[in-house]
Formats: C-alpha cells, structure tokens, sequence
C-alpha cells in the first residue's frame, strides 16, 4: 500500500497554489504536510480527496492510477479526509451518520452497522454509543466518529486537515494515539498541520511546501530549525521603517478572554501607547481576528478588563467604541467592510453627517468625489464596491474612516493588493500613526511587520507567545513562534 | 441592458411569456384566445364604473405593496403583513362601532387606529425576530393566523349581528364611518389618495432619509451595516412598525371603503398579492403603482371571463402567477449569463 503524488499542479486564475508537487508515502507511514497558510497544503489535500480536481498530474495507489473527480471516488479508491471541522450530521444520532454514507455494495441493515461500530470501537478504543446524537459530542469525539466512519467505509489512507486546531490537549494526546495505531495497522497517513512540534513528535516524514512549491521532504525527527528556514526560508532581513516616539499606555487589556465560533483568545496582556503600531503575527485562526475585533468593542470579552485613557471601558457598548475612536477593517472588504449594492455616494451618506434625518445627496455626492480624488480611488460615485479592485476596496474603506481615530484594528492591510497600493495604504496609515492613532493589524507577511510595527505579539493557538520588538527580531524567531516554538 | 430600458426590456418579455402560456392553456380548452384578452381589457377598463372598480380594487394592493416595500427593502420576508391589514381593520372598526365621536373625527380617527394597529402587529413579528430569535416567516405566519382567528372571533362573537350567529360579517358601520365616494361609483377619492400617499412616502423614506437608506444597508449586508455602527436590530424592530402600519391603512381602506362592516376575510388576500407586485417591482417603490394596477385590471376583468365565458376567475390568478414566475425566470437568467461573462472574462 502506497500512495504516488506525481507532478500535481493546480492554479486559481494566476496564483500557481500547487507547482508540480511528488509525493512518495509508504504503508503504515505518518507523512507531515507543513506550510504557511497561502502555502497550498489545503489545495493538495483537496486535490487527492477528490472535492478539487488537478490540472495536471496523477495520483496513485498502489501502482493503480485514480481518477478522482468527486469526494466520492475517493473514499471508494479508500482515501477518507477527516477535516478541520468534521463533516458530521450533526442532528442524526451516531448510527445514522453512519449510515446516510452506506456505500452501494453494502444493505442498509442496523443490526449489522450496529456490530460494526462496536467492533471498530472496541479495535481503537474509542467510546462511541450509536445512538448518541451527535450534536452532543466533543469536537474530539466528532473526530472519532468521522475517523471510525471512514475506517468502516474502506478507508486505507486517512487525511488529517488540521486536526488539532479546536480539541483540548487530551483530545489531542487521544487522537495521535490512534493517529498511531492506525499507522501500525498498516493506514497511511498525511497530517498537515502547522504546528511544528506536532509534527516532530506524530510524522515518520514532513513535505514543505511554500507559496504551492514543495521545498524539501525530511526525515523527523529533524532539527526545529531546519524546519523553520523551509517554511519562511527567502525573507530577507528587513529594516523596520517606522520609528515611534512612544509617549503614555492608552489602551491596556488586562487579561482578555473572548470566543467567537471556533476560535478563542485566552488571557491577553499587553499595553498600547499613543501613535503606536503592532503588528499581530500567528497562522490563520490563531486569535488574531477575535483580538482585533475584541480590542474595537465588536466582540465582547467574558473575562478580563479593558481600559482606555485610564477608563474601564470592558462593558461599554459598540456605539461608544465607534464615538470614540474606535475602528475596525476586516479582511473580508466586500463582505465585512462595504455594502455591495450600495454605490459610494450612497457609502459616504451612511456614514458621513449622520445626526441628520435627511440625506442631502449633492453634499454627498460632493463628498464623495472629493474622497475619490483625495484617496485617488479608481470608480465613480456610482461606482459599487463590486465593480472595484481590492486595492480600490481597501481604499474606500480608509476614506470613510472618520478622521481622527484613537485605535484602528486592521486584518490583513494589503493582503491581495498590488504594489502600488499596498505601499499607498501604508502611507496613510503612517500619516494616521503620526496623528497619534494606535493601529493594531495582523499580517502573513514577516516583510510587512518588520518593516512596518513598533511591536510584533505573535499569536498560537490564542495566545500571545510572543512580544517582540521589531527592531530586534529576525524572521526566524517570528516565523519559529508563529509555528509555536520557542526559538 | 441598462436603466430604465432594463425593466422594460424584462417585463415586455415576461408579459410576452406568460401571455403564451396561458394561450397554450386557453388552446387545450378550445376556448377563444383573442376575445379572452379583448375582454380583460374591455372588462377591466372598459366603461367608466369598470374603470372605477378597477381603481378601487388597486387601492388596497398598491398599499400593502408599499408596505411590503419597507421591509423586504431592510432584508426582511413579512409574509406576516396579511395579518397586519386584519390588524388594522379590527383597530379601525373597533372606532367604527364602539367610539362616539363627532362625524368629522370619525375618519381619521379609524385611519390613526389602522395605523397604529398594524403598526402593532408589525412590532410582534419584529420582537419575535430580534428578541425571541423567531424567523420573520414563521412569526408573521403563526400571527396572521391569530389574526384571522381573532376577527372570526369578533364577527361571530362579542361583534355580531343580533340574533345571527353568522361568519358573514358584523352589521354595516354607520354612514359616518364610509369613505366618500363620487355620486355613481363605488371609487373612493379619499382612499386613492391614502394610497397615493403612502407611495409618496415611501419613495421619499428610500430616497431622501438616513433611515431609508439604512434599511436599506442592513438589507443588503446587516454585517457591514453594524460595523458602521447601525443598531440593526432597532432598525429591523422599526422596519416592521413602519411597515405594519401602512399595511393597517389597507385594512382601513377594506372596512371603510370597500365592505363597510368587517368580514372574516377582510385582508382579501392583498397581503399575499402584494407580494407578486413587490417580487415583479424588483422592490421599486416607482413600479408598484403600475402593476399593482395591472394585476387589478386581471382581478377585476376576469370576472367577464366567468361572465362570457364560463371560465372560472382563478385564471386570473394563473396569469398573475405565471407572470412573476417569468420575470424571475428572465432575472435569474440574466444574473447567470452575468456571471458565465465574469467567469470568461476570468478565464482570460
């Protein structure tokens, strides 16, 4: 049993996300799948689970050429994909999920899946009642079930997507156990992850990859190091352009903690004075989201105090946030940020002179031009966030930013623009640090916060494991963090 | 296809489509296809009184259109608005019968009460949505339901006719409480203008005020909208007040001008008809009146259908049907030929 990536490649428009990748891995062998995010792992995996199909390239099993066009081929080849969030039905009782994947060849026969259950439960250890519903499980034992699932379904290679991401540490210590027997018995498996001291301790080998071009396959264990250069390897050092004069804390977060779907920020201590730019380093999920938007009042803490000019402002409302200052950019421009539908005559109305009842259309509109040009955004006044570039976006979005904010929270200032524009938003967001606004924004690109952050608080897992100062810091130590090691 | 030329465009083809349909039906029953749209016109806008009824059957849908307007505008599916113009109704003949007042303040006294009643109700499905986390649908569903329920009630209970238990409606109101009509036809100038209003307003909402405009923007992305710092959930509660209230004013215009007495099915199915106008209308304010016209003129003259033909008025309502459903049909078309021209170009 073994599984053959031979030359995989796949794009998105002009993005290569995957470029000519070969994989050997062997029966019984735990094969690591390390990346950044943008790095093309989930496109990979996608491509062998059947839910993308490739452009060009094959893959294998035992020597048998698969054609993968549906999710469905492959778990009938016998390569079942356990995915971040497990695909389960989460209203029907443990029995039913299994049986609403019952395949062709087998009868729909409770008794039988009933027996099944048990046996594959009692083979791994796992403690699932079949007529539990499975709303009521763990995310842990969600897994478990997903995993049982498809060992019932054939499954011989088994795809792990991030599994650790939302399970306590025990869950975890469960899960690499059976990650393990499975191994034993003969299961290949890919576990990708970003999580460097996961994949030291479950993988036999680890692939790199980096921006959809595989670097190197090692042997682990292997230096953590090694494994750091791989996947940040290229940046060179940079030299921190921003020089603030730091002047008095304004805004401190006193042990924050705050959930929102599956992400968590837990205990966040760190203080912000005036005119002060922080970057947020960390792999998608890890918190830097969720802090953002606690810190601009859209998200509410459960534990954990705010202040602000010395004020404790913990409980106050969004409204008040906004009334003072408070500013928040998501990453999602067009879904988040702007109104699609609305043209930007209309934008500036919204959120211009809003104590009036009234809209005076040609103040808006002037308004409007006037912002087109200053900001020099390519559309009309007419023109709606749809028929704008990223660029444009990003840009609307800081000219209807109201003029003199004390704490902006920007995901991803430039993710997705163009060189002109990127270095255009930082400009103004320069000019605005100037003015005294603390701007706090995350960012996957090591370049863009050494260049640009007084400070880097590099997040994991939900927690800041990192405070650094970005005149003193190396690419290596943010980038060994952001992987959850200690350099 | 841009502007006004759009809309022109689309409704020409769906009148078009749904026309052919139903002449393919009219076809399998070997009945005249001609004469039967001859006589919708005829039979609609035919003479003076048709022209008359034709008007006043408008009244109502154009005003629950309206009111449909404000809340389908802010994102929100009020099927409950058939209960808001009972709503009104009741609140408006409860004037009618149990208030003595002078004759003069009689009216728009009813006309308040409607408002205020249907604005009422409004605020139930709105509190249901925003405070109980109740899908819109199912509040405004399960409320018109109540609704109904409740002017049974009031008809065959504590408001009916003495010594008749009967579910044909309370006694006619006193004279004071119609609506004045012009000498010969049952038209009401009054309740045309109520109607003609109510537009006016709600084109004046969308296009002139901050809260129009963000109705509006929590319709089309109520995440965006809060981040802007619109208290969506105020708006929402608002959007059904508003909304409730203009569609009492149907009610109103369905006891004091049509009927006379209130009936078990007072709201007459506008509320649901309205709907049909409002999905043909794209939600324009401006479109409404013309179809709602339109759909009044298949009301009213396929009542010679029957007549003449023997065919049964429901055809009408196939037509009525037929036509929505083309007009979504050409629109969903558009948007996908839209987005297989993005995707080329993509692909580019």
């Amino acid at each position: 049993m073994s599984l053959k990536l031979l030359n995989i490649s796949k794009n998105f428009g002009t993005v290569l996300a995957n470029n000519d990748i070969s994989i050997d891995i062997g029966q019984g062998e735990i094969h690591g799948l390390l990346g950044e995010n943008g790095a093309g792992k989930s496109t990979l995996v996608n491509i062998i689970s059947g839910s993308l199909t490739s452009e060009a390239g094959t893959v294998e099993l035992d020597g048998k050429y698969l054609d993968l066009s549906s999710p469905t081929d492959a778990i009938e080849a016998g390569i079942g994909i356990l995915h971040q969030e497990p695909l389960v039905f989460l209203p029907f009782s443990i029995i039913d999920n299994f049986l609403a994947g019952l395949p062709k060849s087998r009868d729909f026969d409770r008794k039988l899946v009933r027996d099944d259950i048990h046996k594959i439960c009692q083979e791994y250890g796992f403690d699932l009642d079949p007529d539990t519903v499975a709303s009521s499980l763990t995310i842990g034992e969600r897994q478990q079930l997903e995993i049982a699932r498809l060992l019932w379904m054939g499954a011989r290679v088994l795809i792990l997507d991030e599994p650790t991401t939302a399970i306590s540490e025990t869950q975890r210590e469960n899960l690499f156990t059976t990650i393990e027997r499975l191994a034993a018995n003969g299961m290949s498996v890919i576990f990708v992850s970003h999580k460097l001291d996961e994949i030291q301790s479950i993988c036999d080998r680890v692939t790199v990859l980096r921006k959809g071009v595989l670097i190197d396959t090692l042997t682990v264990p292997c230096p953590t190091s090694d494994l750091v250069n791989l996947m940040f390897g290229g940046y060179t050092q940079a030299i921190p352009q921003n020089q603030t004069v730091l002047g008095q804390d304004l805004l401190i977060l006193d042990g924050i903690c705050a959930r929102e779907e599956t992400t968590a920020i837990e205990e966040v201590h760190c203080k912000f004075s005036e005119g002060e730019i922080i970057g947020l380093a960390g792999l998608e999920g890890a918190g830097q989201r969720l802090l953002l938007r606690t810190i601009t009042g859209l998200t509410k803490s459960y534990r954990g105090s705010t202040y602000f000019k010395g004020e404790k402002i913990t409980k106050h409302s969004y409204k008040w946030y906004m009334e003072n200052g408070f500013h928040y950019l998501p990453a999602d421009r067009s879904g988040e940020g702007l109104i699609q539908g609305l043209t930007i005559t209309e934008h500036f109305a919204l959120t211009g002179n809003q104590s009036r009842k009234t809209i005076d259309w040609n103040k808006s509109r002037q308004l409007a031009e006037d912002k087109l040009q200053e900001y020099s955004i390519r559309g009309t006044v007419n023109s709606k966030p749809e028929d704008l570039s990223g660029g444009n976006q990003q840009r609307l979005l800081l000219a209807l930013m109201p003029n003199n904010l004390s704490v902006l929270s920007m995901e991803h200032p430039t993710r997705g623009l163009d060189i002109e524009s990127a270095e255009w938003i930082w400009k103004e967001l320069l000019a605005r640090s100037k003015n005294g606004t603390i701007i706090i924004f995350s960012s996957s690109d090591i370049d863009e916060l050494i260049n640009f952050s007084d400070r880097i608080l590099v997040c994991f897992s939900g927690e800041i494991i990192g405070n650094l100062s970005s005149k003193e810091t190396t690419p290596y130590e943010i980038g060994s963090l952001i992987g959850g090691v200690q350099p | 296809m841009k502007g006004i030329t759009g809309p022109i465009y689309y409704y020409s083809t769906a009148v078009l489509v749904s026309m052919v349909f139903v002449s393919i039906l009219l076809a399998l029953f070997k009945i005249p296809i001609f004469e039967t749209y001859t006589l919708l016109i005829t039979g609609s806008l035919g003479s003076m009184t048709k022209l008359g009824d034709t008007l006043m059957v408008s009244v109502p849908l154009i005003i629950a259109s309206a009111s449909l307007v404000i809340t389908f505008r802010a994102g929100l599916w009020n099927i409950g608005v058939e209960g808001q113009i009972i709503a009104g109704a009741v609140a408006a003949s409860f004037i009618a019968r149990e208030i003595h007042m002078s004759p003069g303040l009689l009216l728009p006294t009813m006309i308040v009460a409607g408002f205020l009643g249907g604005g009422f109700w409004g605020l139930l499905v709105g509190l249901l949505k925003v405070k109980g986390g109740v899908n819109e649908i199912f509040g405004g569903l399960g409320l018109d339901f109540v609704a109904t329920g409740l002017v049974v009630y009031l008809v065959i209970g504590p408001w009916s006719r003495k010594g008749i238990a009967s579910t044909s409606g309370t006694e006619p109101f006193q004279d004071n409480a119609w609506f004045p009509t012009i000498e010969g036809f049952r038209l009401s100038p009054l309740a045309v203008s109520i109607s003609l209003l109510v537009v006016l307003m709600v084109l004046f909402v969308f296009n002139r005020t901050q809260f129009g405009l963000r109705l509006r923007a929590i319709g089309l992305n109520p995440n965006s909208s809060y981040r802007f710092g619109i208290s969506t959930s105020r708006y929402i509660l608002m959007a059904f007040i508003l909304g409730g209230a203009v569609a009492g004013l149907a009610g109103v215009t369905q006891v004091a001008s049509i009927h006379h007495r209130l009936i078990p099915s007072i709201s007459g199915g506008y509320g649901f008809l309205g709907i049909l106008v409002v999905l043909l209308a794209g939600y324009r304010p401006s479109l409404v009146i013309p179809i709602a016209f339109f759909f009044s003129m298949i009301a009213i003259g396929s009542i010679q259908w029957q007549l003449r033909l023997g065919l049964h008025s429901s055809l009408g309502g196939v037509f009525q049907g037929t036509l929505v459903l083309s007009v979504i049909l050409i629109s969903a078309m558009r948007l996908l030929r839209q987005r297989r021209e993005l995707h080329v170009k993509a692909g580019e």
